[in-house]
């Protein structure tokens, strides 16, 4: 125990001081969104990585919180903290109660599900131009604000997000190593078992659905007041994939591996920056890949197949002596 | 203990099971046996709240449980483990059986991510409890091994220690011998009697039928979804319809 | 247009759409039913048909037919490739990795499409002209009997392949129970290999036959596929009528609701639809529910 304490304190420390090393405004701005995208793939990793439900509507919860911060502080001057709490509780209360029928689905099923309400939303917010601003997009988002600090900079949003990432970090990580995190791992390991030995599975899975979600509309609203603008492209399929690749690349039911998968998906296309149109068969190269080679994710392959090779170097030593 | 009345299962066009109706008394080891398909793990499915079977009622002590779903029954004290061992694959040995311990606490999702006051030391005295749970199935010496690592016969005691931790009234198992080799299945037989001394009531499906004979107090036959017979071991062994059952007729 | 003529073309719109979605959710059923993996990917042959025959036809200027039988070739061979490649790796894969490997079989495969042929959309010439005719108060194209003809033909043949040749029977076998035709001797891999030749043969056929009317383009396999899933899930995942009626009913509801309600959200109702089916009743409209045993 007091081991994860430790190494959650270098983490948030790390966090709070590495702005410090980066003057250019452009990496801190990227480092925004690698906190953004953490805070989603956290929440995802719950779902997918402990329950293991498949989730590929994500970014549908992601655009609910964006949309709704947007417009209840743009048309209606409704005060942006309550905006987020307003859109964080109503998605989640939402999830809670779409979760049912949902969650009874399995495999294929639940993953053509959950795609299928991650399209709807999508075409929803495509659609409904008097409501989003449809495919522009809506913009004139304010800034968050707290007391007299506007959040306007990207050293602040910068704070700011990650305050919000690093919570949610924590909590996982406490939910992961409690009574629910094994409830959650029997779950995915045998949903029958798991019921014989008392764990409501039917609602546990539907609670950490909503949890998930809820987690998502508050990354959503953080989004919309840190850009200021939002237009459905962001809150599309091709997202939704996206974190689910960097739940996977990170690896399963690891939550400092969903931190990775985050940051080198979304650190990636700065690296690609020439090959703009590349990053889509990358995606799909590194999805493949990974599945196939390195299925446990990084976090865990990476030591796995270094000590693999340490073996195979030592054995070949012993081999010349 | 445990009683079921009337008990009807079909599937599409198949009746597995008959008006199956039997007491099993508290504190007694119970024996269910009968021919491959007399429906016996079908049986136990509805006993233990996996099918809702077509017709018939299940009572735990005083209560009608049918119906009910295995959470809701785990909660009752009932327990079962099963044929195909179902472990926790990527969770250690001493994780599973936390898991067991389940029923025992009730932080949900809101004090297990804040950590409330208490909850390390909850999860301390769980961790202890469990341990006490390997100890009594006498696998200790695995308890940080990952459950999917585990050799078939050591996965079975881990089963029984996880189902144990949830401290039932009484525990189903679901062909407990099966897979085990001589010596193992000696080694339950001791183990279902060390069981039983702690209280707790066991019924078992088995076709080992040594292990069956020497282990039980009280033995229901079925045969093709029918109640063959039911009796001591000794009026088993020699009623006709059942060495008729098991070796054909003529 | 009188109400009625609106509501015949509606129809006859839906019944079009509904084909093709028969023809792609068939592709879908046939590898569940011989490998229990839905196919993410089945889209993307629906798209390399068209944007094969556009490529071969107008960029290679092949006669139409002889760029067609090309599309269905490459096609195909693209689909046993990717099972070569992708799936008989992962035979005991979670159904989450399966899920995982055919999505980003399915992004490679739009990738590549994109980086070849960029990502304008392009039309096909309609196999026998544009000249309409007048049936019922609604206006056929030529190509809307060439949909329905070529539709017709291809389940017949599948009928008849699945119902009366050995390797048609082997294939059902393998869906049945795996281990017991590997059993008998059935060369499971082959037939897991061949369930993804024959579907993809018939969802770049479909992409074929529809390119003409709806344009091709690198991403068009998202929808199609999907909508073809959806027809396969209210047919009940079945390789026979289930999956036609299904497609058909899907076509024909969303062409009604594209119609009279609106067409913006057109995509939205075969998704609503999806989603009911999954909630209400998962195993499809016209199968009786089964029994699993534990």
């Amino acid at each position: 125990m007091k081991r994860e304490i430790v190494k959650f304190l270098i983490f948030a420390s790390l966090v709070m001081v590495s702005p410090l090393f980066f003057k250019g405004g452009y990496l801190l701005n990227v480092l925004v969104f690698v906190g953004i995208h953490t805070m989603l793939a956290v929440g995802l990793n719950l779902l997918l990585g402990f329950a293991g439900q498949i989730s590929l509507g994500q970014a549908a919860f992601f655009g609910l919180g964006a949309y709704i911060s947007g417009i209840l502080t743009t048309a209606h001057s409704v005060n942006p903290w309550l905006a987020m709490a307003l859109a964080a509780l109503t998605v989640g209360i939402l999830a809670f109660f779409i979760g049912f029928p949902i969650l009874k689905l399995k495999g294929h099923y639940l993953a053509m599900a959950t795609l299928g309400l991650g399209i709807i939303a999508y075409i929803v917010f495509n659609e409904a131009v008097e409501l989003t601003g449809g495919p522009s997009g809506l913009s004139g988002i304010p800034n968050l604000s707290l007391g007299s600090i506007v959040f306007d900079s990207d050293i602040k949003n910068y704070y700011l997000i990650w305050s919000f990432t690093l919570i949610t970090i924590l909590l996982s990580l406490n939910l992961a190593h409690s009574r629910i995190g094994r409830a959650l791992r029997a779950i995915h390991d045998s949903e029958v078992a798991a019921t014989v030995m008392g764990v409501n599975a039917r609602l546990l899975k539907v609670q950490i659905f909503a949890l998930s979600a809820f987690i998502s509309t508050i990354a959503g609203s953080l989004y919309a007041h840190t850009m200021t603008f939002v237009s459905p492209a962001s809150f599309g399929f091709n997202f939704s994939i996206e974190l689910v690749t960097m739940v996977i690349i990170g690896g399963l039911g690891s939550i400092y591996g969903s931190f990775l998968g985050a940051a080198i998906l979304t650190l990636l296309p700065e690296v690609l920056r020439a090959f703009q149109d590349y990053d889509i068969i990358v995606y799909g190269l590194i999805l493949i890949l990974i599945t196939m080679f390195m299925p446990s994710g990084l976090i865990r392959g990476v030591p796995s197949a270094f000590m693999f090779l340490l073996s195979k170097i030592k054995r070949a030593r012993i081999a010349d002596a | 203990m445990l009683r079921f009345e009337g008990i009807t299962q079909v599937f599409g066009g198949l009746t597995a099971l008959d008006n199956i109706s039997f007491t099993v008394k508290k504190g007694e080891i119970t024996g269910v046996i009968g021919p491959n398909g007399a429906g016996k793990t079908t049986l136990f499915n509805i006993v233990s709240g996996i099918y809702n079977q077509t017709a018939g009622s299940v009572f735990l002590g005083d209560r009608n449980v049918s119906g009910f779903p295995p959470e809701k029954l785990a909660a009752l004290g009932m327990v079962r483990t099963f044929q195909n061992i179902e472990l926790f694959g990527q969770m250690s040995v001493v994780e599973n059986v936390m898991v067991g311990l389940h029923t025992r606490s009730t932080s949900g999702i809101f004090s297990c991510a804040f950590k409330l006051p208490g909850h390390l030391k909850e999860e301390r005295a769980i961790r202890e409890r469990a341990m006490h749970w390997l100890d009594f199935t006498g696998i200790t010496d695995l308890s940080q091994a990952d459950a999917s690592s585990l050799p078939f016969g050591k996965g079975r005691l881990l089963e029984i220690a996880r189902a144990m931790a949830l401290e039932p009234r009484i525990i189903l198992m679901d062909e407990p011998a099966a897979g085990l080799n001589s010596r193992e299945t000696v080694e339950l037989a001791a183990l279902i009697r060390k069981i039983r001394e702690t209280g707790v009531t066991v019924v078992l499906v088995e076709h080992d039928m040594e292990l069956v004979m020497d282990v039980c107090d009280s033995i229901l036959v079925l045969n093709l979804g029918r109640k063959l017979a039911e009796g001591t071991p000794r009026a088993i062994q020699e009623n006709p319809a059942v060495i008729a059952a098991y070796l054909g007729e003529g | 247009m009188q109400f009625s003529e609106q509501i015949a073309q509606y129809l006859l719109s839906g019944f079009c759409t509904g084909s093709i979605y028969a023809l792609i959710g068939f592709g879908f059923a046939i590898i569940y039913n011989s490998t229990s993996i839905i196919n993410f990917a089945q889209g993307e042959f629906v798209m390399l048909g068209g944007m094969l025959s556009f490529f071969f036809q107008t960029t290679l200027k092949l006669p139409l037919a002889v760029a067609i039988i090309l599309a269905i070739i490459v096609a195909t061979a693209s689909g046993a490739l990717f099972e070569r490649l992708a799936i008989r790796p992962l035979k005991n894969a979670t159904p989450l990795s399966l899920v995982i490997i055919t999505i980003g079989g399915s992004i490679l495969i739009r990738g590549l499409t994109m980086l070849i042929w960029g990502k304008d959309t392009h039309s096909l010439p309609s196999f026998s002209g544009t000249e309409p005719i007048s049936l019922a108060g609604a206006t056929i194209l030529p190509q809307h009997l060439w949909i329905f003809g070529i539709t017709l033909l291809t389940i017949t043949a599948n009928k008849v392949f699945f119902n009366y040749t050995i390797t048609g029977k082997a294939m059902r076998a393998c869906a049945s129970n795996r281990k017991a035709a590997s059993l008998v001797g059935i060369d499971v891999k082959r037939m897991v290999l061949f369930s993804f030749v024959i579907s993809s043969a018939m969802g770049s056929m479909a992409g074929i036959i529809i390119a003409p009317l709806t344009m091709t383009a690198y991403d068009v396999g998202i929808m199609l596929g999907l909508k073809g899933f959806c027809a396969a899930i209210i047919g009940g995942m079945s390789s026979g009528f289930g999956t036609v009626l299904g497609g058909l009913l899907l076509g024909i509801l969303e062409s009604l609701g594209a119609g009279l309600i609106s067409s913006g959200y057109k995509d939205a109702i075969a998704f609503i639809i999806l989603l009911l089916i999954l909630f209400v009743r998962p195993q499809g409209l016209f199968k009786k529910a089964d029994t699993e045993r534990v």
